[in-house]
């Protein structure tokens, strides 16, 4: 494990930073974890609530399969200790949006174990060695409903279609030291959930969110107290949280304060933090088994299924990429996102050549795709087309130039590259003749630069390719123009 | 004509079949037992015309030859099983006028089963108590009175029907209804079934589902069927249990034909006597009724073993953390937020209204178990608390398991006294929770245990005893109070004074 050099200046000399994090996923499921209500993100308030989710009297909560499957899949992902005995318990407070009086959650016992996951090195975002991050445990739990304070003069009201909703916490250790660090693990925690499908990852709309742990300590001495700032909903977010509330404790402690352990609230339109509850009136929860429901006893059947329907994950994705030949660089930005991987494994399944191909979606279909305000979920090109271009620069049929030429047009019509190809005439030549009918011109016309290439100035080697490929209109196979013009000017 | 109030369901559902009288003069019948019977108090809410519905549907049925196992059958229902559309309020302040849009599983399955609804039951406020003097409505009255001489039966004291199921019980005992659901967490169903001379039947935690039953303490709360005697309680039983996908422990086995299989011939069956329920100080006549069920089993061919249960004295102490716990977690969910009570006092803000609405809606004994109840789960207590009555309940049903390897089934007294006066043990919650010493330790095992009334105590009360069976033998179990029903002969009845 690599030690970062992020360090926070103060007046005493460098600190520490050091960061947890308790993400909160919602699982991404049609039903809700204890009841049949649906989930969807959006729909008009209280429309997705059973009798169970509003607690009514003597409703009893049923787990659902599918999300214990997605959270056993989750753990499986990060090669975590998968618990075949777990259980709920439950969590008593009082809250409006709390229909139950408690939220059942897994604190003695969770389905998942200690597990990891592997940052890569990114020099640009400092970053500068991969670095294993410890996951301390995954646990189910439900989701509270919400408050509205903006609908009455002198009322709040209650939305509760996401009481009930399936969520999985997954607590990091005390691993990370920097905000890039946090930045790049929620990243690739990220990455991992939507490659698995338990959970799509989109912060926007609340469906991963991160408590954020943060203390600060001089290097080498004890860890520091620490602050949870709750609910933070953009990796940006979570950065910024760690930068301010280590700068914040610093100047605190060295102004002769202490660090009181509490909960903050992160503010993003005045980036910054601001205390929400201390220790001292933290709720008593009083944890205990939830009695309605059973152990969760896991068969080694249920477990070899989850393994089994487990996808290609980000690392070994990566690992085959460079495999093939293509770039660190490339093999990160396509497996950042499941869908890019996807979508290139396509079109390496349809006869792309790994190198060539991956170049040419980070920069020609990104870049492309980038203009027109488009993502991979609906490029105009599919796989297929993108796959037939780059067969036709690999087997000689037009150049690259030519390519981006086809490319261009194929974004326009929609039409297949070699019927563009076709259409337009652009299929390259490697007709001697014609070329050496071309090359003996501009030798002729260029009788000074040819002295000057004989006498030594091998540059204008490149010149009289440019001229010659011009002459042919880009179509001229570049390999060919290359061997007739040495010969010619031998 | 008979008076078809004296008969029993199997007397209600043969007779009935063979067209000796119609539904409709039965569900009449005891509809009019119940209006004339206000004195008791055993009903929070009168569902006549659910009943005569019903009648008139059996009435069709039988007509086009498709009776169900309980067409003609009206019944009481406790007021904890939420019945759609009609008022259920766990005989809370709390729940007052609370009207669900759904009906529980057992409920269901009894209209399913063609009977039809009296009323709904009056108990104990959240089913906590044992007299059912902590009833927002009123406590129910039993309609037994001492032989004590008094001037005439209506001026004597008046006695607790036992609880929580006392509404349940006080009606059956005084012919308003033949049968009633009933609730058992640490005595419910056999402690009331006792105090006026009826048989109820606690089966295996999660034979009846718990979906729609208002919940007291999850881990034990289990419906059963309290009837006049033993056969009624197997063709009601038969009919509310079985598996519900809805309640997660729920019993995934299939539902014996209980009443078909009734025999009390015990030719090599064990009895077991467990020597730790003969309690210094009881009632005599507790354990000389003992000691006649034990002649009663012996002469049906049972074999009698002395047995021990040793940490017997520890369950009391055990169930009087773990239910009030679960309870605490349980009626938190009554707050005023979305059905129910809600005080919301002038410019309160959400935690006035949270404590407004609790101190209203429940009552003493409710707020005393929260109270208990939450102070076992506190940080620092836990341990001390519940984690070891959580010990102490592993061992209790540790004791059982051993004690069924040597018996097939246990016969023990119901409860350490026969019914009390009203007002009696209000004042000590101690004495009042004691009540339930035989009770309890079945409950936390989850085993099957049945009362069934054996005689009259000197003051001419009824006694019930116990027996409790291994888990999902309720089979041994009926069979055993079948043969102290034969042997005991018990057909005293309350006179009426209402």
């Amino acid at each position: 494990m690599s030690n970062s050099t992020y360090r926070i200046k103060g007046e005493t000399g460098e600190w520490e930073v050091v960061i947890g994090l308790e993400v909160h996923a919602q699982i991404t499921t049609n039903a809700k974890l204890f009841s049949g209500a649906a989930t969807a993100f959006g729909a008009e308030p209280n429309t997705q609530v059973s009798l169970v989710d509003a607690a009514m009297p003597g409703m009893l909560p049923v787990p659902n399969r599918e999300c214990v499957r997605q959270a056993v899949r989750t753990g499986m992902a990060i090669e975590a200790q998968i618990n075949k005995y777990s259980r709920f318990d439950r969590k008593n407070y009082f809250y409006a949006d709390l229909p139950q009086g408690y939220q059942i959650s897994q604190l003695y016992h969770p389905i998942v174990g200690e597990g990891s996951l592997t940052i890569e090195a990114d020099e640009k975002a400092g970053l500068p060695e991969a670095k294993v991050i410890g996951v301390e445990r995954i646990h189910i739990e439900q989701d509270a409903g919400k408050l509205m304070h903006d609908q009455h003069p002198t009322m709040s009201y209650v939305d509760l279609n996401r009481s009930g909703v399936a969520l999985m916490e997954i607590v990091s250790k005390p691993d990370m030291r920097s905000p890039a660090e946090a930045g790049a693990y929620v990243r690739k925690l990220r990455a991992i959930l939507r490659y698995v499908g338990s959970c799509d990852g989109n912060m926007e709309e609340g469906s991963m969110r991160a408590d954020v742990n943060v203390s600060v300590r001089k290097p080498g001495d004890e860890f520091g107290t620490r602050t949870e700032t709750k609910n933070v909903n953009s990796v940006r977010f979570v950065m910024a949280v760690i930068e301010g509330e280590a700068k914040r404790q610093v100047a605190l402690i060295e102004s002769g304060g202490t660090v009181v352990q509490e909960t903050r609230l992160y503010d993003p339109d005045r980036n910054e933090t601001r205390s929400m509850r201390s220790k001292e009136d933290a709720h008593d929860y009083r944890y205990f088994p939830d009695p309605d429901l059973l152990p969760l006893e896991l068969d080694d059947a249920f477990l070899a299924e989850c393994r089994a329907s487990l996808p290609e994950l980000p690392d070994a994705k990566r690992d085959r990429y460079l495999g093939l030949g293509i770039s660190a660089y490339n093999a990160d930005v396509l497996t950042a996102e499941v869908e890019a991987a996807r979508w290139f494994d396509t079109l390496l399944d349809a006869g792309a050549k790994g190198p060539t191909a991956a170049n040419w979606v980070t920069s020609e279909l990104f870049g492309a795709l980038n203009r027109m305000g488009r993502d991979l979920t609906d490029s105009p090109v599919s796989p297929q087309q993108a796959a037939e271009l780059l067969g036709l620069v690999a087997d000689g049929t037009i150049s690259g130039t030519i390519a981006k030429t086809v490319f261009e047009k194929m974004l326009e019509s929609g039409d297949g590259a070699a019927a563009i190809v076709d259409r337009e005439g652009l299929k390259q030549t490697s007709d001697t003749g014609a070329i050496e009918a071309e090359i003996a011109k501009i030798l002729a016309a260029n009788a000074d630069k040819v002295e000057q290439y004989k006498g030594g100035k091998e540059a204008l080697f490149g010149f009289f390719v440019g001229q010659t490929m011009k002459a042919m209109q880009g179509k001229a196979n570049p390999q060919v123009v290359n061997e007739l013009l040495k010969k010619a000017l031998r | 004509m008979t008076d078809l109030t004296n008969l029993t369901v199997a007397g209600i559902r043969d007779g009935h079949r063979a067209g000796d009288f119609s539904a409709v003069e039965v569900a009449e019948a005891f509809s009019a037992n119940v209006a004339g019977a206000k004195a008791l108090n055993a009903f929070i809410v009168e569902t006549p015309e659910h009943a005569l519905t019903a009648a008139k549907a059996a009435d069709a049925d039988r007509a086009a030859g498709t009776l169900k196992p309980l067409s003609g059958v009206p019944i009481g229902m406790k007021d904890l099983f939420a019945t759609k559309g009609v008022q259920t309020t766990a005989a809370s302040h709390m729940l007052e006028g609370f009207v669900p849009p759904y009906e529980s599983t057992v409920s269901q399955k009894l209209w399913d089963a063609g009977a039809g609804m009296l009323g709904k039951l009056n108990l104990d406020q959240f089913a906590m108590g044992s007299s059912n003097e902590t009833s927002y409505f009123g406590n129910v009255i039993s309609p037994w009175r001492r032989n004590d001489g008094g001037p005439n039966l209506k001026d004597r004291a008046a006695l607790a029907p036992g609880g929580s199921s006392g509404g349940s019980s006080s009606a059956i005992a005084a012919r308003l209804c033949p049968a009633a659901t009933g609730t058992d967490t640490g005595g419910s169903i056999r402690q009331p079934a006792a105090f006026v001379g009826i048989s109820g039947i606690k089966p295996t935690y999660g034979r009846c589902s718990r979906w729609g039953i208002v919940a007291f303490a999850s881990s034990l709360d289990q419906a059963g069927p309290m009837a006049r005697d033993v056969r009624d309680c197997a063709i009601m039983l038969e009919v509310m249990a079985g598996f519900d996908a809805k309640d997660s422990t729920s019993l995934d086995l299939p539902v014996p034909n209980w009443e078909a299989a009734l025999s009390s011939d015990l030719k090599g069956k064990k009895v077991g006597i467990p020597k730790e329920y003969r309690l210094e100080g009881i009632d005599p006549d507790i354990d000389a009724m003992w000691d006649a069920g034990i002649a009663m089993l012996k002469d049906a061919g049972a074999e009698v073993v002395e047995i021990s249960l040793p940490h017997t004295k520890y369950a009391l102490p055990a169930y009087y953390i773990i239910a009030p716990a679960e309870a605490s977690s349980n009626l938190a969910r009554y707050d005023g937020v979305r059905y129910g009570l809600r005080d919301l006092p002038q410019g309160a803000g959400l935690q006035d209204m949270y404590a407004a609405t609790r101190a209203e809606g429940f009552g003493p004994e409710v707020k005393r178990r929260i109270m208990i109840g939450t102070y076992v789960l506190s940080a620092g207590f836990y341990d001390a608390y519940y984690t070891q009555a959580q010990k102490v309940r592993t061992l209790i049903a540790r004791d059982f398991e051993q004690a069924f390897a040597s018996c097939d089934v246990i016969l023990a007294p119901t409860a350490p006294s026969a019914a009390f006066g009203l007002g009696e043990k209000t004042a000590d919650p101690l004495s009042m929770y004691l009540n339930d010493v035989f009770a309890v330790p079945a409950s936390l095992a989850g085993l099957p245990a049945m009362s069934v009334p054996a005689g009259l105590n000197r003051e001419g009360l009824p006694i019930g005893l116990q027996i409790i069976g291994k888990a999902f033998d309720e089979q041994g179990v009926l069979n055993a109070g079948l043969a102290i029903e034969e042997r005991a002969g018990f057909t005293a009845r309350a006179e009426k004074w209402w």
